[in-house]
Formats: structure tokens, C-alpha cells, sequence
């Protein structure tokens, strides 16, 4: 079967990133750019599932600026066969990306779409869920395991009172949380490799989606600000602290 | 306005994330009423309509919505949406689940895990695990959003709404339940408790959480967890506090062994009253934390049960 797993460039998660000064938006200046870390996390379940049989192909496919090749080049390092790059200079909303997907989704006709369960930008948690909608297909969220069999997946989903598995009809769409598997590091070969697969590039237009916006960022601020603390010198001072002082105990 | 709240509930009872949800709901003003979805949840639905501020709870009955799966209940919701501006659900895991998927067939866009209502379109929410908090309006007909309960204060109980049922809707077919592994515990749930007591990889094993438990005891506190506890099988997942697991903010939290990275605090820094209790004084948990204890956790914590 074929597997495509949609990939997004964002700032990498160990940087803090903070308001620009203006107030119109994140101060990405210079910020490191990876692969969104659940979206790594798609590739190395998809490239799992072709070695060990059961997917025959892995697609990668992102949205965004030219940039978003190097978080493509990255899956293909992976293990990936092939890239799809949907070129826009927009910053798509969930919606607008889900849509792109599904048209790259109808031209591709993959049995699994493996994705991440958040982008750490935007911390949306959508994408994967409307993408299902659109194709009228099934969801697996949050899946800490994907267990496929002929022609249904079992995924095992992290839920807030512990765990829970759904069988999902394929096609399906599947979106992992962290546990799923630990990625592998891209070997220095298998980058090598990696540059001469192919890697296509369309457009929203060209795929005649519709991008309009459907919200509007009208500015963003720090969130509000701890002040400082102090440091108690032993757990007597700490208990006084709490019961005297903050009242919480 | 008229805003549709989507209940949680495990059928027999309403879970308390709904009653901050429809804190939400009356701070966008306008009538409220509550979809309660479920098979055999005529309790959770008797128990929605003593919530304060409620005008109406509408109940869909049947066997295909036990588990909530996201493919039966959002064309539910989708059904029962008719003429409504808002539609709301808590940022639980059965709310993201099926929200995003109710706006994709409403085709409109979800603004999710708001903390702030400015106005009937405009809502604030955190991003970049919480380092920014954007402003966004809405231009959608129908606005679906999911809300982060923490950041609403429950409304009250003792009202009395009016009962309907709504319009059921055929299997989707896409989906089946095939089993679940719930936590047992009897100590608050960690997202509604007052205080809450998490380990981290400095706990060492799964074993060394009793010393966290029997502090909880003392205290009446959930357990929480980082994720590097988790990972290292320490313990379960539904312990998880952070911008990946459940977002906490009682009024004390206590971390224990936790370095506080970015992705921790996203999770707990909106609590009223933070301890730290870190071998490592360079740990960056001590920049948010009210008071900070430089200590071997293992001296620390039993000292800590002893002194409560
Ligand atoms: C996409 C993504 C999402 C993530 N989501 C989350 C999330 O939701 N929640 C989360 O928690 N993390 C999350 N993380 C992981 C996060 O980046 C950190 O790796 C994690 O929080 C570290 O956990 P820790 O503080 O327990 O471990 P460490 O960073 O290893 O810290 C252990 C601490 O214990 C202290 N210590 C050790 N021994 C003792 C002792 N005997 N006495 C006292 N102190 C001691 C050490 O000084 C140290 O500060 C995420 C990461 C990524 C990439
Ligand atoms: N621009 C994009 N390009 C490719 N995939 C994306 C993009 N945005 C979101 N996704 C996918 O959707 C998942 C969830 O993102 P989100 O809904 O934004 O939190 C990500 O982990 C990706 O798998």
C-alpha cells in the first residue's frame, strides 16, 4: 500500500520564541527551522511500515515557502521515496492546508495518511482530523500504536483517561503522538541519496484549492509573566511558605 | 448569538470540563444550550440541565456514539447545528478529536484552545506552547471553537434547562471500538485538582512515585508526570503534564526532579502557587517557580510528607 505522510517546516522546539516588538507576530528572525517533531514521527512509522512489508511506497508532501524542501529532503533521508511540494508564499490555515492535502490526497490515492498530531508553531491539533473530514474517510488520533491488517488499521490512541483503540476502514488518516517510535537519524549516505529522489512541486492554484483566510492574527503579546521567586533553604522554610505565606496548604 | 455546547460526559455523568466550557459560552453572551451525545446518557443529560446559564439540552441517544468516536459524533453535532453562531467544545482529547472535523464539514476554520473571549469573534489563545498568546477574529459564519478549561472558572450548578431530543444519524461505517485501558485512581483528576504533585526523569524509576503519592495523600493532589518520566516508562501517559499532554493550573504544583523545559511549563505555568524541588540550582523550573528548593529529591520529598 501506499502510505503519504504530510510533513511541516517550523521553528525547531528548542527555541523560545517570543513576540517581535511590534506586536504583529512571532519573532522568527534567524530562529533554526526543523521538521515539525510529530511529523518526523509520521515518516519513521511510514518508513517502518515499508520495511517491514506492509507499505510498498511512502509519499512526503508539505505546504509552504520553497524552504520546506530542506524538511522534505530531510524525510526522504529517512527512508521516504518521493516528495510533493505545494508551493505557496501564504501562511495557510489549517483549513486551507487540509484542503491542499486532500486534493494531493485525490491524485496520490494513498491507503494511509500518517501525520502529525500538532505543528509545535501553531499548536493547532487539526490539520489531520479535517483532512479526514474532507475525504469522508476514518481518524486515528494520537496514536501511540498502528497496527495495520489487510484491509483495516487498529490504532492504539493516547486519550486523556489513558489509552484507546479504534479498527479504522482504510484508507485512513492516522496522526501520531510521541510514543508511537523513537526517529532514526538520517545516515550521511542515505542524505546523499536523499538529494536525487524526486521531488515535484505544484501549487494551491494548481491544484485549485481555495486559501482564502478565515481568521485574522490581530496581534500577539508575551503571556503574562511570573514574577520572581524565591529560593527556601529547607523543606521546614518551604512548609512555613506554603501555609503562611501562599495559603495554598 | 446562540452557542451549542458539546457536553463530555462518559454517559453516566457530566465531566467538569463541560461546566468551564460553557463559562466560555456566557462570556460570548447570548443563549446556551448543550448537545449531549452519547448511548444511555440520559444521566450526563439530566445532569446538563442543572448547569447555570443553560437554556436547553438536546440529547442524541444511540449505540453508535458509546465511544465517542469522532466519525459518528461529529456529523451529530454537524446535524443539531442549524441556526447556531458558536459552536464549543473543552480542548479534552474527545473535543480535539471531533471538533476539527465538525469545522471541515461546516467548512469553516476551528480557533482551538481559546483562553480569552474579547468579543462574540475575537478570542485569544496561546501559541508556541504558550511563549505567545495571539488575538485572532474570526470571519466565519459559524465559529467552532474548542476552549481551554483551564482558563475559565467552572459556572455553578442548580439551574434548570429545558430537555429535547435531537436528530440521530446514520453509522458512518468508518470506525469500530475495539478496547480501552483507563487509568483507575481515586485522586483528583489532574486537570481538576488543586494541587498537583509531578515527577520527573530525576524520580529515577516508576517505584520512586510513591514517594510523590504519599505527599498526594497528605494533600489530597493528583500525580503529574513530564513526558521524559513517561517516556522512560516510569509512568502512563494520561500523566503527561505539558504542551503535548494536559495542561494543569491548580492552585499549588509541585515539581519534583523536572528540569522545566518549554514544553513542560506550557503545561503548568499558569498555576497560582509553583515549588520546585531540583538538585540542579541552574535548573531553569527555578525561573518560574515561587519558591525553589535546592535538594536531593530523595532527602527532600520524605522530609516534605513528614513535615505535612
Ligand atoms: C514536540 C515535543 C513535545 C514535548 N511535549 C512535552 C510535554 O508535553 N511535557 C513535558 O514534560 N515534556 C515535553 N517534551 C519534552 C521536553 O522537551 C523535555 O525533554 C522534558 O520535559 C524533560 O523532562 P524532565 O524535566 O523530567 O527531564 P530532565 O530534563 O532530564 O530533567 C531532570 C531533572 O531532574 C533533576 N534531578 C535529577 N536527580 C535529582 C535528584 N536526586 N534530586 C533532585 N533533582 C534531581 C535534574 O537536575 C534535572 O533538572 C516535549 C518535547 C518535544 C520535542
Ligand atoms: N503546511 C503544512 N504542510 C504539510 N503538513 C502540514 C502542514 N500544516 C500542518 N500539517 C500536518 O498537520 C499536522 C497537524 O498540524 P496542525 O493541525 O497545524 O497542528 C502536522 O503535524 C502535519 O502533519
Amino acid at each position: 500500500m501506499k502510505i503519504l505522510v504530510a510533513v511541516k517546516r517550523v521553528v525547531d522546539y528548542n527555541v523560545k520564541v517570543r513576540p517581535k516588538a511590534d506586536g504583529t507576530g512571532p519573532d522568527l528572525a534567524n530562529a533554526k527551522m526543523s521538521i515539525n517533531p510529530f511529523c518526523e514521527i509520521a515518516v519513521e512509522e511510514a518508513v517502518r511500515l515499508k520495511e517491514a512489508g506492509v507499505a510498498s511506497e511512502v509519499v512526503v508532501v508539505s505546504i509552504g515557502e520553497k524552504t520546506s524542501q530542506e524538511q522534505i529532503r530531510t524525510a526522504l533521508a529517512l527512508g521516504a521515496d518521493r516528495g510533493i511540494l505545494v508551493e505557496t508564499g501564504e501562511s495557510l490555515q489549517p483549513l486551507a492546508v487540509a484542503k491542499c492535502l486532500k486534493a494531493v490526497y485525490d491524485q496520490e490515492q494513498p491507503q494511509m495518511v500518517l501525520m502529525g498530531k500538532q505543528s509545535i508553531d501553531g499548536d493547532n491539533n487539526q490539520t489531520g482530523q479535517m483532512l479526514a473530514a474532507l475525504a469522508g474517510i476514518g481518524q486515528g488520533t494520537f496514536a501511540s500504536e498502528v497496527k495495520v491488517d489487510g484491509e483495516s488499521v487498529n490504532v492504539t490512541r493516547e486519550i486523556d483517561g489513558g489509552l484507546q483503540t479504534v479498527g479504522l476502514k482504510l484508507p485512513a488518516v492516522v496522526t501520531t503522538d510521541l510514543r508511537l517510535n523513537e526517529p532514526r537519524y538520517a545516515s550521511l549516505p542515505n542524505i546523499m541519496k536523499a538529494k536525487k529522489k524526486p521531488l515535484d512541486t505544484t501549487t494551491p492554484a494548481d491544484l485549485g484549492v481555495d486559501i482564502a483566510p478565515r481568521f485574522e492574527v490581530l496581534g500577539v503579546e508575551p503571556p503574562p509573566s511570573r514574577s520572581a521567586g524565591i529560593k527556601v533553604a529547607d523543606v521546614a522554610e518551604l512548609v512555613d511558605k506554603l501555609k503562611n505565606e501562599a495559603k495554598v496548604i | 448569538m446562540s452557542i451549542l455546547v458539546i457536553a463530555e460526559h462518559d454517559n453516566g455523568s457530566l465531566k467538569p470540563a463541560t461546566l468551564n466550557t460553557v463559562a466560555a459560552a456566557a462570556k460570548i453572551g447570548g443563549d446556551i444550550d448543550v448537545l449531549v451525545i452519547g448511548s444511555g446518557c440520559g444521566a450526563a443529560a439530566t445532569e446538563a440541565a442543572g448547569v447555570e446559564g443553560v437554556r436547553s439540552v438536546i440529547t442524541v441517544d444511540g449505540a453508535i456514539y458509546e465511544h465517542q468516536l469522532a466519525e459518528e459524533v461529529a456529523p451529530a453535532i454537524v446535524a443539531n447545528s442549524e441556526g447556531y453562531t458558536h459552536i464549543l467544545a473543552p480542548a479534552t482529547t474527545t473535543g480535539k478529536n471531533v471538533m476539527p472535523r465538525v469545522a471541515a464539514m461546516l467548512d469553516v476554520a476551528q480557533i482551538s484552545d481559546i483562553v480569552g473571549v474579547e468579543s462574540a469573534d475575537t478570542f485569544k489563545r496561546p501559541i508556541y506552547a504558550g511563549n505567545i498568546i495571539a488575538t485572532v477574529k474570526s470571519s466565519d459564519v459559524v465559529k467552532v471553537i474548542t476552549v481551554r478549561t483551564t482558563a475559565f472558572d467552572a459556572v455553578a450548578t442548580g439551574g434548570s434547562a429545558d430537555s429535547k431530543d435531537g436528530a440521530a444519524t446514520e453509522s458512518a461505517g468508518l470506525s469500530s471500538f475495539v478496547g480501552e485501558e483507563l487509568a483507575v485512581s481515586d485522586r483528583p483528576e489532574l486537570t481538576a485538582a488543586s494541587v498537583v504533585i509531578s515527577g520527573g526523569r530525576g524520580m529515577q524509576n516508576g517505584d520512586n512515585f510513591k514517594l510523590l503519592e504519599s505527599v498526594a495523600d497528605k494533600l489530597g493532589a493528583a500525580v503529574g508526570a513530564s513526558r521524559a518520566a513517561v517516556d522512560a516508562g516510569f509512568v502512563p501517559n494520561d500523566m503527561q503534564v505539558g504542551q503535548t499532554g494536559k495542561i494543569v493550573a491548580p492552585d499549588l504544583y509541585i515539581a519534583v526532579g523536572i528540569s522545566g523545559a518549554i514544553q513542560h511549563l506550557a503545561g503548568m505555568k499558569d498555576s497560582k502557587v509553583i515549588v520546585a524541588i531540583n538538585k540542579d540550582e541552574e535548573a531553569p523550573i527555578f525561573q518560574v517557580a515561587d519558591y525553589g528548593l535546592v535538594a536531593d529529591l530523595f532527602e527532600a520529598v520524605p522530609q516534605l510528607e513528614q513535615a505535612l
